[in-house]
């Protein structure tokens, strides 16, 4: 096991990597810009070194000046938490030519997962369901339209390296395919500096039900049944649960085979996340790979009781995995919030100067914390300030304690999507469990449009 | 005389109209950004951009003003 690790990440995460290498007795060592002097991970890393302004160019994305604390600093690896240099194969290579040990998987498997079409060709191969679409991308509007009439409309227009919705739009007509064609192919090359194109089937009323998996260097994988992800707006999650309200025990052990055909496949080594849609008759296709460490990961932790932080640490360092498949069971209903600095309505940015937090405290309540109580929430990265996670017997123990939190939780000084929390969880849609990729825009925008 | 507001906390990323320009009810005025989200702030009626009391980089609170139509 190492005994230094740079931590090349910040806010929740950050200080989330931070407790296990305490828990491991692994020294840990934070970077931070010029906006994140005051933040959480920088206090409670054992060491902690300023590497720039608060632009991420300037400083969580800069490599040189990462690869240079971590030397300076005698870390032996690296670990990059999620987003940021996470899913960066250039970074994930120079690390291990450095001499410094990557925690994610090879160079190669991240660029090759982090490329949609290529993705799609290799769990094709490894016996994955797929969206019924083109498998390469098309090489212009006239092969879209050929290739949209051939499968069916709706069908989705999508970027091989789209990100976040963009590059992506569904039609339902040759029409609208031939405008959309153009406008995202166009956003594609502005936005990612590449316009490959490729045409899918849509899946009507889809959840997006995850599975995430642990695979070591020695050939061994397994995975920790699902998380149901599928209540988003702007396409990033805001509710996580584990085990997903929806699907049957044949379709979990099916996806979960699925999950580790694919790790299997690739040669992959870490801990990952397959992502798949699923349809209103359990159909799952895959939908991309995640080859870092999930925000939702603590509802997977909670419903197991595997710290999967410490996993990704063996796994890098060489160690073979103990768990074994059979050990793994579901233990009651774990429900994660992620707390945003933005209007519960129209869900625009509120960063500010906080004056108040508080934070229900009782069993079965976790948090993860990306600020304290006067932190300067600042306008430079992603709004979410931290993360509400509850753990109980049932599905719906886990509501009612979470309902219990959110009223407790208390936020001053800027805006926050606690109101859209608390009504969220006591939608008659969510309590049935009725949780599609539309939710928002069905059930909750409607809700708060009433007078 | 309209004063347009910022509608979110940000800092000015762009701007899209200048002082003297003709604008149109729903053309973007300036372009703020806050967040890793970019949100276009628009001009609620037709006419001139009397005054523009941003500069791009400027750090902005929701409610200021951004700019004056007339």
């Amino acid at each position: 096991m190492f005994s230094k690790l740079l931590i090349a990440n910040r806010g929740e995460i950050a200080a989330r990597i931070i407790r296990t290498c305490k828990r491991l007795s692994i020294q840990s060592v934070a970077v931070y810009s010029e906006a994140d002097q005051d933040a959480p991970h920088v206090k409670e890393a054992d060491e902690s070194y300023l590497i720039g302004k608060p632009r991420v160019n300037e400083s969580y994305l800069n490599i040189d000046k990462i690869i240079k604390v971590a030397k300076d600093s005698g870390a032996e690896a690296i670990h990059p938490g999620y987003g940021l240099l996470s899913e960066n194969a250039a970074f994930a290579k120079r690390v291990e030519e450095e001499g410094l040990t990557f925690i994610g998987p090879s160079a190669e498997v991240i660029a090759k997962m982090g490329d949609k079409v290529e993705a799609r060709n290799v769990m094709k191969q490894a016996g994955v369901p797929v969206v019924p679409g083109t498998m390469d991308a098309v090489s212009d509007v006239n092969e879209a339209r050929e290739v949209a009439e051939d499968i069916g409309y709706p069908v989705m227009v999508k970027a091989a390296a789209g990100g976040g919705g963009i590059g992506m739009q569904a039609v339902s007509s040759s029409e609208e395919l031939e405008k959309a064609f153009e406008g995202n192919q166009k956003r594609a090359k502005t936005f990612f500096g590449d316009g490959k194109m490729f045409i899918e089937k849509q899946i009507l009323n889809p959840r997006h039900i995850e599975i995430q998996v642990l695979a070591d260097l020695h050939g061994h994988a397994l995975h920790l049944f699902e998380r149901e992800c599928s209540i988003q707006r702007r396409h990033q999650k805001v509710i996580e649960e584990a085990p997903s309200p929806f699907l049957s025990e044949e379709t979990r052990e099916k996806m979960g085979e699925s999950a580790l055909q694919a790790v299997r496949t690739l040669g992959y080594a870490n801990a990952g996340t397959i992502e798949f849609l699923v349809d209103e008759d359990e159909n799952f296709y895959f939908l991309e790979m995640n080859t870092r460490l999930q925000v939702e990961h603590p509802v997977t932790e909670e419903i197991t009781g595997v710290d999967l932080v410490e996993q990704q640490l063996r796994i890098a360092s060489g160690e073979a995995l103990t768990l074994k498949q059979n050990d793994l069971v579901i233990d009651g209903h774990a429900i994660e919030v992620r707390v945003y600095a933005e209007d519960s309505n129209t869900f625009y940015p509120s960063p500010g100067q906080l004056t108040k937090l508080s934070l229900p405290n009782d069993k079965g309540v976790r948090h993860e914390l990306a600020v304290h109580s006067t932190s300067m929430v600042s306008p430079f990265y992603d709004p979410m300030i931290a993360k509400l996670i509850v753990h109980a017997g049932t599905r719906e123990e886990a509501i009612q304690k979470l309902t219990t939190a959110l009223h407790q939780y208390e936020i001053e000084g800027i805006k926050s999507n606690l109101t859209m929390l608390k009504r969220i969880v006591t939608n008659e849609h969510f309590l049935q469990g009725n949780t599609t990729t539309s939710f928002i825009q069905d059930y909750y925008l409607p809700a708060i449009t009433k007078p | 005389m309209t004063e347009i507001k910022a509608s979110m906390a940000g800092s000015v990323w762009k701007i899209v109209a200048q002082a003297g320009e003709q604008v149109g009810t729903g053309d973007d005025i300036v372009i703020l950004e806050s967040m890793k989200m970019e949100i276009p702030i628009a001009s609620e009626e037709e006419g001139t951009v009397k005054e523009l009391k941003v500069a791009e980089g400027d750090f902005v609170n929701e409610g200021d003003v951004i700019a004056i139509i007339e």
